[in-house]
């Protein structure tokens, strides 16, 4: 009975190269292991469709070579990137503008923050070992992940972002990250939010770049938030069409927090999104929407983890997924309830429009309940667009592909009217209209 | 159908104890030498008067099973098994009996005493005719009766132990044998193909409705031995046969390992029906004993407009590992699943299906009730998957847990592929208690707590139970409300 041992792929040994390279650079003393990190993903490997939690995403086949690190861009191609950047422009929000993955001061409105709201660029947190930082990480599952731990081990920048208790700014903070470039690249930021006792904030987050460059970001967004504090997140991918985009969203929620996390991808060849939510405290609320529209050649994959450790929380998770084309969408939900989480109420669907017959779309709603008295449920659908009510449509004088459209449009706003903040509500339906426009 | 009176009587007659198949039989063996070896596959392929062929077969799954890892992705742990520790082959001294008469009264004895009618005189008296059920009962490893036999020849139906089917139509097996579960599927089925010794062996002739529902006793009662027997039912174009299969086994200390392999083929128009009532014995409160269940069940729907069909009760076993899968390749074929799992002590259960679409139109219905007690842990895995060519598929599943007590874990695994846009599949699952309003409801119109508690739990079972045949229904009742004893209050 023999073992079998993966060779490296080439992929992997690119990553060891540059992280021996990038080591030099690195703080002697820093608040984050990136070592242990690097040791946790070496021992792990890309993962293949032979690890459970990856069976639908082979990043080990995905991803054929290592992009190295960008480094920090010239301000004139910053400038010139950000100026044709269109996610959540024209919404007024204080901006952090991330371009290939490293902070543009110039173009960012750290004078601007709102009042009881505090950004701490990570550079410098890291370069002063700022306390913040042992709060990184704060779900213990997600730190089993080797994609998040990769994101530690290669950390360049991002920043340390502190809500005072019972402060609610009313415009947002926009996490605006940018790619820009000819060659393939890597980034790896970190954005930690801390949400005091009664605050409320909202967090936009958008991620784009030029079409046709294999550039790899892996972004990881941490957030606790406090008691009675409320988080609303609103995220959006329009990736350029080559590229591998990973990310993580850790949440912990303290007694009767909140939270609003709703995820819109339209971009990249291959998107990973990867969400675990610790419930901490008791009587929490928690909104985990995400929606995918692909066209060929795309794959998107929602990964969620939902941890009720604590009483009564309440989780509502709805996915929706169209695809074209060849595409395949991904979701992963699990929904663990602990024994201590009694009255737990958790929902989670995952519905799937598939609009030609190359599609595919892979489900694996799972629930792990300990406690008895819970009412969870997970329901999944598949299927394409119903043919009863296209013809009710095309029946009122409307052509088939409007009638197919508007069907779409009803179908993943579903998930998309989630989003309190209303210009990034309509931003979000804005891009689903281009998406379904460019389609004709 | 609920008696509901009779289901709690019944829980008390019975005392703490509730296994009440946990006797054990007294009688002389025939063993193989502990553990596994070539020899002893030579030798269980001797006792059998095997072909070559089969002999070959067998050596063939040992050889791969060494290089095999046993499983470890489900949601069960357990002691692992040590497999040289087992033996391989035990069968009662007695040798061949030509009528009942000649079978070792002591045999005769545990099947009355687990209410399975050897004799077909019997069953004519309990029984009104068209209700007539013909047995096949394995003792350990071989089979020691078959009965109704000549009947079921007269409609051309072939219902006999496997070992004798390899003798007799070594064509009919060597063609349909390993060719739904191949040698090569899975630890368990690979070492069941190596040293299976007994089962049943099932042939419906084309266009035949078999006249009585068939059905196979698996009895484990020697100690430290293994039962692995292999079933393999061939349902010819247009026919019909539904297949009843029940199991238990003595109260031991320590974990015995049953590891069988059933195969279902039907071809064009034919129908088989598959019903489990599983009590192997699922060990004592503490976890102590019992069967380790680890079956590989399948069925292919190789014919057009085939339909397969299982439906299973477990309510015993230590650990159960089983998955009855459909493979759906005959267009517009169908298959479906209903399950009930009940576990309760310190018991695990994974437990599902798989429903492979791969013809156009194939449907499958999935309905898994699980009810979870005492401190035990009850998992669901699934999968449903549509091949490209699978143009209009249909999937529908639910699956229901039900917990009982805050000591037990009931979990949810399915997965769902589609591959192409006509496949349409919906899946629901849920998780909750015994609603307090409903027992409150049942206890004011003068019900106890536990009365309700198994009203409530008959409802929540009653879509799978009424695709039972109708004694099995009760029986398989009366075992949910006994499985469940103890957990209410």
């Amino acid at each position: 009975m023999a073992e079998i041992a993966n060779l490296r792929s080439p992929a992997e040994a690119g990553l060891s190269k540059l992280f021996e390279s990038a080591r030099r650079s690195f703080a002697a003393e820093e608040a984050i292991s990136r070592e242990e990190a690097f040791r946790f993903f070496e021992a792990t490997g890309l993962p293949s469709r032979r690890v459970e939690a990856f069976k639908y995403t082979d990043l080990r086949a995905a991803i054929a070579e290592a992009a190295p690190p960008a480094e920090a861009p010239s301000l004139d191609a910053a400038k010139a990137a950000v100026g044709v950047a269109r996610g959540f422009a024209g919404i007024e929000a204080a901006r952090l503008t991330f371009v290939n993955g490293h902070l543009v001061r110039e173009l960012s409105d750290l004078d601007r923050i709102p009042e009881g709201v505090t950004v701490v660029p990570m550079g410098e947190a890291l370069a002063k070992g700022d306390a913040a930082l042992k709060r990184l990480a704060p779900v213990e599952q997600a730190r089993e992940n080797p994609v998040y731990q990769l994101n530690t081990a290669f950390l360049a920048d991002g920043a340390l972002i502190t809500v005072a208790p019972g402060v609610k700014p009313q415009t947002p903070v926009h996490l605006r990250f940018v790619g820009t470039g000819e060659t393939p690249f890597s980034t790896a930021t970190r954005v930690l939010v801390q949400l005091g006792a009664d605050a409320e904030f909202s967090l936009l987050e958008s991620h784009e770049g030029p079409n046709g460059v294999t550039i790899q970001p892996n972004d990881a967004l941490d957030v606790v938030v406090g008691e009675r504090a409320a988080f609303r997140h609103t995220r959006l991918n329009i990736e350029g069409d080559a590229t591998i985009a990973l990310s993580t969203l850790s949440l912990k929620l303290e007694t009767e927090a909140s939270v609003e996390t709703v995820n819109l991808v339209t971009g990249a060849v291959l998107s990973r999104h990867q969400i675990y939510v610790h419930i901490a405290g008791d009587d929490t609320n928690v909104v985990v929407n995400g929606a995918a529209m692909l066209r060929a050649g795309q794959l998107a994959d929602s990964t969620l983890l939902a941890d009720h450790a604590a009483v009564g929380g309440v989780g509502r998770e709805q996915f929706k997924t169209v695809i074209d084309g060849d595409a395949t969408g991904v979701f992963q939900g699990k929904i663990i309830v602990r024994q201590v989480a009694q009255k737990t109420d958790g929902k989670m669907k995952s519905d799937c429009l598939l609009l030609t017959d190359e599609g595919q779309m892979m489900n694996k709603p799972e629930l792990e309940i300990f406690a008895d008295d819970v009412a969870c449920g997970h329901g999944a659908t598949c299927g394409a667009p119903d043919e009863d009510l296209l013809f009710y449509l095309m029946a009122r004088g409307l052509p088939r592909a409007a009638a197919q459209s508007l069907l779409v449009q009803a179908f993943v706003g579903e998930s998309v009217e989630a989003v309190t903040h209303e210009g990034a509500r309509a931003a979000l339906i804005g891009e689903i209209e281009a998406w379904l426009k460019a389609r004709g | 159908m609920p008696a509901v009176q009779e289901t709690i009587d019944r829980v008390r007659s019975i005392d703490l104890d509730q296994y009440k198949y946990g006797f054990e039989t007294v009688i002389e063996m025939e063993k193989s030498e502990k553990g596994l070896s070539e020899d002893v596959v030579r030798f269980i392929s001797a006792k059998k008067n095997e072909p070559e062929w089969m002999l070959q077969w067998r050596l063939d799954a040992y050889k791969r099973w060494l290089t095999m890892k046993e499983p470890e992705w489900a949601r069960v742990s357990y002691d692992r098994v040590d497999y040289d520790n087992i033996y391989y082959y035990a069968a009662p001294k007695r040798k061949g009996p030509e009528s009942l008469d000649e079978i070792d009264p002591e045999i005769l004895k545990t099947y009355e005493k687990l209410g399975i009618p050897l004799r077909e005189v019997e069953v004519l008296e309990g029984i009104a005719p068209e209700r007539r059920v013909a047995v096949d009962a394995v003792f350990d490893s071989v089979s020691v009766a078959t009965t109704f036999k000549k009947e079921l020849e007269k409609a051309g139906v072939i219902f006999m132990p496997i070992s004798e089917a390899i003798r007799e139509y070594p064509d009919l097996v060597r063609k349909y044998l390993g060719s739904v579960v191949p040698v090569t599927d899975n630890f368990f089925a690979t070492l069941n193909s190596a040293v299976f010794s007994d089962g049943s062996f099932v042939y419906i002739p084309p266009g035949v409705r078999c006249p009585m529902e068939l059905s196979t006793y698996f009895r484990i009662n020697e100690r430290d031995t293994g039962q692995f027997e292999r079933t393999l039912i061939i349902a010819d174009k247009g026919s019909y046969v539904s297949y009843l299969e029940g199991c238990t086994a003595p109260k031991r200390d320590d974990n015995q390992l049953h590891a069988a392999v059933v195969e279902l083929v039907a071809l064009d128009d034919a129908e088989i029906k598959y019903s489990t009532v599983q009590n192997w014995y699922p060990g004592d409160n503490e976890g102590k004993g019992g069967i380790y269940n680890f079956v590989t069940k399948r069925g292919d729907c190789r014919g057009a407009r085939s339909k397969i069909s299982w439906t299973q009760v477990e309510t015993g076993s230590a650990i159960t590992w089983k998955y009855p899968s459909c493979i759906l390749r005959g267009d517009e074929s169908r298959g479906e699943f209903y399950s009930i799992a009940v576990s309760n002590g310190m018991q695990q259960v994974d437990s599902g299906t798989k429903m492979i679409h791969l013809g156009k139109n194939t449907t499958s219905r999935i309905i898994s009730k699980g009810i979870s007690a005492g401190r035990s842990q009850n998992t669901y895995r699934g999968l449903v998957s549509a091949h490209k060519k699978a143009k209009g598929a249909r999937n529908f599943t639910n699956c229901d847990s039900l917990l009982i007590g805050d000591q037990c874990g009931a979990h949810t695994v399915p997965y769902i592929e589609s591959k192409n846009a006509s496949a349409v599949f919906e899946h629901e699952a849920t998780t909750s208690k015994i609603s307090e309003e409903q027992k409150f409801y049942c206890q004011q119109r003068g019900l106890s707590e536990e009365e309700a508690t198994a009203l409530i739990v008959n409802g929540f079972v009653r879509d799978v139970l009424q695709q039972l045949p109708m004694e099995f229904a009760v029986e398989a009742q009366k075992l949910i409300s006994i499985s469940l004893e103890g957990s209410v209050g």
